[in-house]
């Protein structure tokens, strides 16, 4: 059995150490692993953990970020708790297996440390990586800051693992901006963090060898729908109340509050950013200093980007006129990711808004309290004026004549 | 370590397990359903096996059926090697920390794969498993081709052969490179065990196999898979074209244990000429064409060299 680790109440950890902590306080039974910055310390710490005895799990650091989901894969169908990380190019070799974990309803947990894709090569933070795997069937939670990414860990195998919702989870955050920023994080004691996530209760795992399973049949035109239609319907039906079940019960236990959809300042607000990741951080300290000047100002974090929470967007969206959609990876030929899931969403609602869209920070580029100023004073241009009166999409901070388009 | 399975003869080794069922989509004929019984049928112990993507994985698991009694996992067409080590890495994990279901049981692991899915897009996996010593057998059900998408060279394709991408015609003989020697490959990884074997040659598959599942760490073995389909013969004939194979030197049925020490495992009485194995089969009619003997001249040299270079290693000892 391992060692307990004692742990002051707050700690000062950067992303990646409070993933791994989590990690460790879980107890996986088997981590298959590939290093790629800047994910790489989350699997060089539990590495550490397992030479210094305070976890007793398999490690196997295989050849390759696409062997690392193979293995995981294996080992989550043979029935224990699984864990991996990676970032960018290592996400994307994963990509195939995405779908194969979630297609065989395996709950492998994956922290993903957000990263620019190539070319040109770049380490640094964006979201590109992040939507490779939005279609993959997992479930995606987004985390702000250290705090988030080892609180949303806990969440992410406590609703993983729920036998209604068997389905694999990333946990999110923001390359080097979250994950190699050491901030104060409140620790549970190993104890109170096993039990909340609680042990690992197989579901048809092939080392039950009374009861022999078989795992990733083939199905044609005859079945394929009917399961792509179930794993469809389990993860818009159910992962949502079970999200909001273990946020109630981690506020309960630890009394840090998360929602499915971030609110800040929304109240009477008449404009709002909709963003992920650091961004939020950014944007709720503008609108903070706008909101003292007198301006209705919000920001909406996006907590889960999978299952994608319509109901709770259109909420949150009630009475706001302009909206800016912050996208922070490259739209290539489109809109931005969050731009298109939220006009998909309020095309429905009954309200106007008036939707722009504004990429910024790729590779790893600041978004600036002065980007955000000018971002809100367009925003309440538009609402006061009720059309767009800026360009619909914009791209911001990029050097060299101002990139727009209508 | 449990007791190897004593079998007496072909007829209760024939039937003495019935974990792979009779009941699935393979061609009639077909050598990949003879060499997973051989296999299965050499242990009683519990199996987690996996299946790459290939003709055996499409033709056992359609869906709401299996004809898998034994538990069994399939992911891609490359990683089938990657999945069952991640099932042997969990069931060391859960031994050690005393979560298993059945405790005293000590299943054996092994991954179904063909040629392409080994020497080729899932060569990665293997060589990182092997590096690795996860406690895993691989079985190449090696037809030399890729069979399930409809007969494109593979890098085991042999010289010669006439395949949808290496097509003999008016100015080609076909497959213009040799097959991969994997066998040398995998024991360069320092296997404990390496082999190759047939399906024709039951006892000596046996033994192997037996020898696989009784050393700790990743054993290779590549068993030679006729292919009516592909290859070009009538399905009753699969056992006397993998004959051909064995007796003319084609398909050399030997061992390399620790990585090093090699023993040939059949020395045919009489041994064949080369072209009596390639006239047996549609995929190398060509090769009988006056422009092209001296494909079969290079089929026989190779072949010959090969032998001598095997007993000079099997002599050697080292």
């Amino acid at each position: 059995m391992a060692d307990k680790m004692e742990l002051r109440d707050v700690e000062v950890w950067d992303g990646n150490m409070a993933a791994s902590q989590a990690l460790r306080q879980v107890q996986i039974d088997v981590v298959a692993a590939y290093p790629i910055t800047p994910s790489t310390p989350i699997v060089e710490n539990y590495g550490n953990y397992l030479a210094n005895g305070y976890v007793d799990g398999e490690f196997i650091m295989v050849e390759s970020e696409h062997a690392a989901m193979s293995g995981c894969i294996g080992a989550s169908a043979a029935g224990g708790r699984v864990a991996t990380a990676t970032s960018s190019q290592g996400f994307a070799l994963m990509v195939e297996t995405l779908y194969q974990a979630s297609g065989m309803r395996l709950p492998i947990i994956l922290n993903v440390v957000n990263r620019a894709l190539a070319a040109p090569l770049n380490v640094n933070g964006d979201h590109s990586d992040m939507y490779l795997g939005r279609d993959s069937g997992w479930i995606q939670l987004d985390a702000y800051n250290p705090q988030q990414a080892y609180d949303l860990n806990f969440i992410a195998f406590r609703v993983a693992e729920d036998h209604e919702v068997r389905l694999p989870c990333m946990v999110h955050q923001d390359g080097f901006l979250t994950s190699h920023t050491a901030q104060g994080v409140k620790t549970l004691d190993d104890d109170t963090a096993y039990n909340f996530v609680g042990d690992f209760k197989p579901m048809n795992d092939m080392l039950d060898l009374d009861h022999p399973v078989t795992h990733g049949v083939q199905t044609e035109e005859d079945w394929h729908f009917e399961h792509k239609a179930r794993q469809h319907n389990d993860l818009m039906t159910k992962v949502l109340p079970k999200i909001q079940a273990a946020f109630n019960a981690f506020e309960k236990l630890t009394g840090r509050k998360y929602n499915i959809v971030e609110t800040y300042n929304m109240e009477e607000a008449e404009v709002a950013v909709v963003c992920m990741g650091t961004s939020v951080e950014t944007a709720i300290e503008v609108s903070n200093e706008l909101r003292a000047e007198g301006k209705k100002v919000g920001v909406i974090g996006i907590r889960v980007l999978r299952p994608w929470p319509f109901e709770q967007i259109v909420e949150a969206l009630k009475g706001v006129k302009a909206i800016g959609a912050l996208d922070r990876s490259s739209p290539n030929g489109t809109f931005g990711m969050l731009y298109n899931e939220l006009a998909g969403t309020l095309i429905n609602c009954g309200e106007a808004k008036v939707l722009t869209n504004y990429v910024y920070g790729l590779g790893g580029r600041d978004l600036t309290k002065v980007h955000l100023r000018e971002i809100y004073a367009e925003l309440l241009a538009n609402a006061e004026a009720g059309k767009p009166t800026t360009p619909m999409q914009q791209l911001i901070g990029v050097r060299g004549p101002k990139i727009s388009f209508h | 370590m449990s007791e190897m399975k004593k079998i007496k003869n072909l007829k209760e080794f024939s039937t003495s397990a019935d974990r792979f069922e009779g009941a699935n989509l393979l061609c009639p004929g077909c050598a990949h359903s003879i060499i997973v019984r051989e296999v299965l049928n050499a242990t009683n112990d519990d199996l987690i096996l996996s299946a790459s993507t290939g003709c055996l994985e499409v033709c056992t698991a359609v869906y709401p059926y299996t004809s898998w009694d034994a538990s069994w996992i399939h992911i891609g067409f490359e990683n089938g090697s990657t999945a069952v080590a991640g099932a042997e890495a969990m069931y060391k994990a859960l031994k050690r920390k005393g979560r298993l279901k059945q405790p005293d049981r000590e299943p054996k692991f092994v991954s179904f794969a063909g040629d392409g899915a080994s020497y080729d897009i899932g060569f990665q996996w293997i060589s990182g498993c092997f590096e690795r010593g996860h406690n895993i057998m691989h079985v190449v059900l090696d037809n030399e081709v890729y069979a399930n998408t409809g007969g494109q060279r593979s890098s085991s394709t042999p010289i010669g052969g006439s395949t949808t991408t290496s097509p003999a015609g008016r100015v080609s003989y076909g497959e213009k490179q040799h097959k991969k020697d994997m066998l040398s490959i995998m024991a360069a990884h320092g296997a404990p065990y390496v082999a190759q074997v047939a399906p024709n040659k039951w006892k000596d598959m046996v033994k192997k196999i037996q020898h696989g599942f009784s050393v700790e760490g990743p054993v290779f073995i590549n068993a030679m898979s006729a292919c009516t389909t592909e290859w070009k013969f009538l399905p009753e004939d699969t056992i006397a074209i993998s004959d051909l194979a064995t007796d003319s030197l084609v398909f050399p049925l030997y061992e390399i244990i620790d990585g090093r020490k090699l023993n040939i495992t059949y020395r045919p009485k009489n041994v064949i000429p080369v072209k009596d194995y390639l006239g047996a089969q549609g995929r190398f009619k060509h090769l009988f064409k006056p422009e092209n003997k001296h494909v079969l001249d290079e089929w026989q040299a190779r072949v010959d060299r090969d032998w001598e270079y095997l007993q000079r290693r099997e002599e050697a000892g080292v």
